[in-house]
């Protein structure tokens, strides 16, 4: 494979200034942000859902929107904050911005096809949203859409939902074989494996578990939308069809998908940390393997979503042991980063308040997950609120801290600026108080009887669903000093220079915003990425 | 390593270990509990909330320290110190995970088998060939049922013995329950404490879920999969029953109770409804 020359992309991106945003740009670093910016307007759609969802629970009563829009309403928040904000920014918008750099490449492997894959998104996300407002008609199962119920709420709303998972994950496949592709074969001369940042290991492990993993969920869904439309059996039991089969199926890709979304966040808080302590990664290796290891155990753990689906007890006993074995490649992880922050000079800004934050709500999800991996544990609080806490400290208070900490890592690349630190200190203490305001009361309620998935609770459970509303609320206030920041400083911030937080990272060492073809001449071999520190004493 | 860092070291690890037992053994969590596995089910949460809380407090506080102690003075630009890596170090965090997961796996595993869960794995593999999941356990009403995951040993252990059958059917969006031995059907659940309670559990429509907090029970009611789930309850009173799986607009409603009564009062109660009356 041959690297383009300057010349092909200059015929390639027509439109220049802000209209190439708009346009089918091959540029990795446009289609990068195109994932960004398309991402946080479906957070923000995704998040007023989220508001729906939190003012309906204020009371115990069903009594702010009906029923079935309640079903719709937190359908479609899990749908849109996993498929098009979590998944394409924390892999498509990071990975296509920073990989070409990583390993000295002027664009990915195959730019029409990331082209491509970032452009199924828009189209995808607007039908899932539309079918919102046909009375009655978005999907109504959750975003696990269990048949036999998908199979009974309205149809045309289950097949939108369907086709836009389709779209979305088929999205998702092109770009993991792009990120592989570009990985293992687009490396600039010299530049071994073991050489790249570590956020490259964690694209590859995570596009290795996407290009396993999405193609099943995909054959799932399809014989789903047989079973809605031709009124096939495969699902329905009353056809001699088999229910639990599905969950089996569908928790084969949306177990990985929890690494899908967190791996690349790891890959990411590994960046940050390095340089805003002014340190090396400890332990590269370790970390490494530990990716590996996370890969396999993540595709061997499915069915401990399912222990209270009448899965046979060797079953429970295996998937308890695997679940929980996953904590221990995490747990060397969160050690490696603690002794990376240790004896360094740490810088404490809003990309570092994130990161640190993000480590702090991980364990906080990773322990409860340990819990919730043993069986007897899981009997109680399947399908509770427990869960839901446990999950968001995992995806929120996990990937999404990240995504705003990388964002302000990387703001001063994409655009030059630097983003305002008071605003940014502002937005970190709003999220952080306001998400764990609105997620740690959840597990006490599940502990104590409050299922998910419900419009209608227990009055007795009153005020902590108040408290957790109130949060919610926070979070929701939070993006304003994000936004005014990005807007604000986008136009007259302070302007950074090209490497503004003194990082040996490929992608610093170039202009800030960088050229079209990403070095002005050869790509910089970058043998030792986290190559900082003073050598005060011999190594011991 | 200096002796007054090893001290430091020891000290911190001790209180925080006291901590988390302390926590573990007095924040209460969970509701009061009502059946027989109750009790062992909130054993393990003591286990499982005070290893918890060491870890958390621990990384937590090791966490901020670090961001204090090591926080970048303003005017210094320099680095850190260059430290890589510390094999041994690293060899003691993956050795501490691990053996933290072996404990809780084999405790669990424990538990679980004292509730009952493992019977089927341990007395009826033989039986398990061909349709998937369908481990047959009993001839008679309970054959072809998939087992709930608890509370079988009990059954096991008194074959014959006053086991009380309830015919539950799971529709939305309502439990129906049915005792066979004296015809009654009714929307709440009776039972009398300390007698071995088997549902035989149905779904008319799509898969609800059958969960009392009390209880710390769960199982899923599967259409084309009927189950049993078999449960004692100790403590008199009345806990809600509550469907844990999206069944449809009125999931949040679908909610009913289980009565638990003394004996001599269940029986008052089951021959007051025993006649060819059906009042719910």
């Amino acid at each position: 494979m041959t690297l383009a020359s300057p010349s092909d992309f200059e015929d390639n991106l027509q439109p220049q200034g802000w209209l190439r945003y708009f346009s089918f740009s091959l540029d990795h670093k446009v289609i990068g942000l195109q994932y960004l910016i398309c991402g946080f307007i479906f957070y923000l759609v995704g998040g007023a859902l989220a508001g729906i969802i939190r003012t309906e629970l204020w009371s115990p009563m069903s009594d702010f929107v009906s029923r079935e829009t309640y079903n719709e309403t937190l359908t479609l928040h899990g749908t849109i904050m996993i498929f098009l904000w979590i998944v394409p920014v924390v892999n498509g918008a990071f990975g296509n911005y920073l990989i070409p750099f990583y390993v000295g490449a002027r664009d990915m492997a195959f730019p029409r096809l990331n082209a491509v894959a970032f452009w199924l998104i828009p189209p995808a996300g607007i039908l899932l949203i539309s079918s919102y407002f046909i009375a009655g008609a978005a999907a109504q199962s959750g975003w696990t859409a269990y048949p036999p119920l998908s199979l009974t709420t309205p149809a045309a709303g289950q097949v939108v939902w369907i086709l836009s998972v389709l779209l979305l994950g088929g999205s998702s496949i092109f770009g993991g074989i792009n990120f592989i592709a570009t990985i293992l074969k687009l490396r600039r001369p010299g530049l071994k494996l073991m050489m790249l940042p570590l956020y490259c290991w964690a694209m590859l492990g995570t596009s290795v578990l996407v290009v396993l993993s999405t193609p099943v969920l995909a054959g799932t869904l399809i014989l789903l939308s047989f079973d809605i439309i031709a009124h096939t059996g495969f699902f329905n039991p009353t056809m001699g069809g088999n229910v639990v089969v599905y969950q089996h199926l569908f928790w084969f890709y949306s177990h990985p998908a929890v690494y899908i979304m967190v791996l690349p966040a790891f890959g990411l808080v590994s960046e940050i940390l390095p340089i805003h302590a002014r340190k090396p990664l400890f332990g590269y290796t370790t970390m490494v393997y530990s990716i590996m290891a996370i890969v396999f155990l993540g595709l061997i753990v499915w069915a401990h979503h399912m222990f209270t689906s009448g899965t046979p007890p060797w079953m429970r006993l295996f998937f308890t042991i695997a679940t929980s074995f996953i904590a221990v490649p995490t747990g060397i992880k969160f050690f490696n980063w603690l002794a990376t922050l240790w004896g360094g000079k740490i810088a404490l800004n809003s990309a570092m308040l994130f990161s640190c934050a993000f480590i702090v709500n991980f364990v906080f999800g990773g322990i409860t997950g340990v819990a919730l991996a043993q069986v007897p544990f899981d009997i109680h609080v399947h399908d509770t609120y427990f869960v839901v806490g446990h999950f968001h400290y995992i995806v929120y208070g996990g990937t999404v801290f990240v995504i705003f900490g990388s964002l302000y890592h990387w703001y001063p690349k994409f655009t030059g600026r630097l983003l305002n630190e008071d605003l940014g200190r502002l937005h970190f203490l709003l999220t952080f108080v306001g998400f764990n305001l609105c997620f740690a009361p959840q597990h006490w309620l599940g502990l104590n009887g409050m299922p998910r998935r419900v419009a209608e609770y227990d009055p007795a459970f009153t005020t902590l669903n108040q408290l957790s509303s109130v949060g919610a609320l926070l979070m929701a206030i939070s993006t304003l000093p994000l936004l005014i920041n990005v807007v604000v400083t986008a136009i007259n911030g302070k302007k950074a220079g090209d490497n503004p937080w003194n990082a040996l990272t490929p992608e610093w060492l170039t202009s800030s915003p960088p050229p079209v073809e990403n070095w002005h001449g050869e790509a910089p071999l970058v043998t030792e990425p986290y190559g900082y520190g003073q050598h005060l004493e011999a190594k011991a | 390593m200096p002796i007054r860092t090893v001290l430091a070291v020891f000290t911190a690890t001790t209180v925080l270990v006291i901590t988390g037992l302390w926590v573990g053994n007095n924040v209460n969590l969970l509701p009061p509990g009502a059946s027989s596995n109750a009790s062992t089910y909130d054993e393990l949460f003591k286990v499982l909330f005070s290893i918890g809380t060491v870890l958390f407090l621990g990384i937590v506080v090791l966490l901020i320290y670090s961001m204090i102690r090591f926080r970048r003075r303003s005017g210094d630009m320099s680095d850190g110190l260059a430290i890589e890596g510390n094999l041994p170090l690293e060899i003691v965090w993956t050795a501490i995970p691990a053996v933290v997961v072996l404990f809780v796996g084999l405790y669990s595993y424990d538990i679980y088998e004292r509730m009952g869960g493992m019977a089927t794995l341990n007395d009826h593999m033989a039986m398990d060939h061909g349709a998937m999941q369908q481990v047959s356990v009993k001839e008679g009403d309970t054959a072809g049922r998939v087992w709930g995951g608890i509370g079988v040993s009990g059954m096991e252990a008194a074959p014959g013995g006053p086991v009380l059958p309830v015919e539950v059917t799971a529709m939305q969006f309502a439990f129906i329950f049915h005792y066979p031995g004296s015809d009654i059907t009714t929307g709440e659940l009776h039972v009398p404490t300390g007698q071995q309670i088997e549902l035989h559990m149905e779904a008319r429509d799509v898969i609800h879920a059958f969960w009392v907090p009390q209880f710390r029970l769960k199982q899923d009611i599967i259409p084309g999969q009927p189950t049993v789930l078999s449960f004692t309850a100790t403590r008199a009173g009345t806990y809600p029953i509550i469907c844990a799986e999206l069944c449809g607009p009125y999931h949040g409603g679908m909610r009913s109770n289980v009565v638990v009564q003394e004996p001599e009062a269940y029986d008052n109660w089951l021959q007051q409804n025993t006649p060819n009356s059906t009042n719910t």
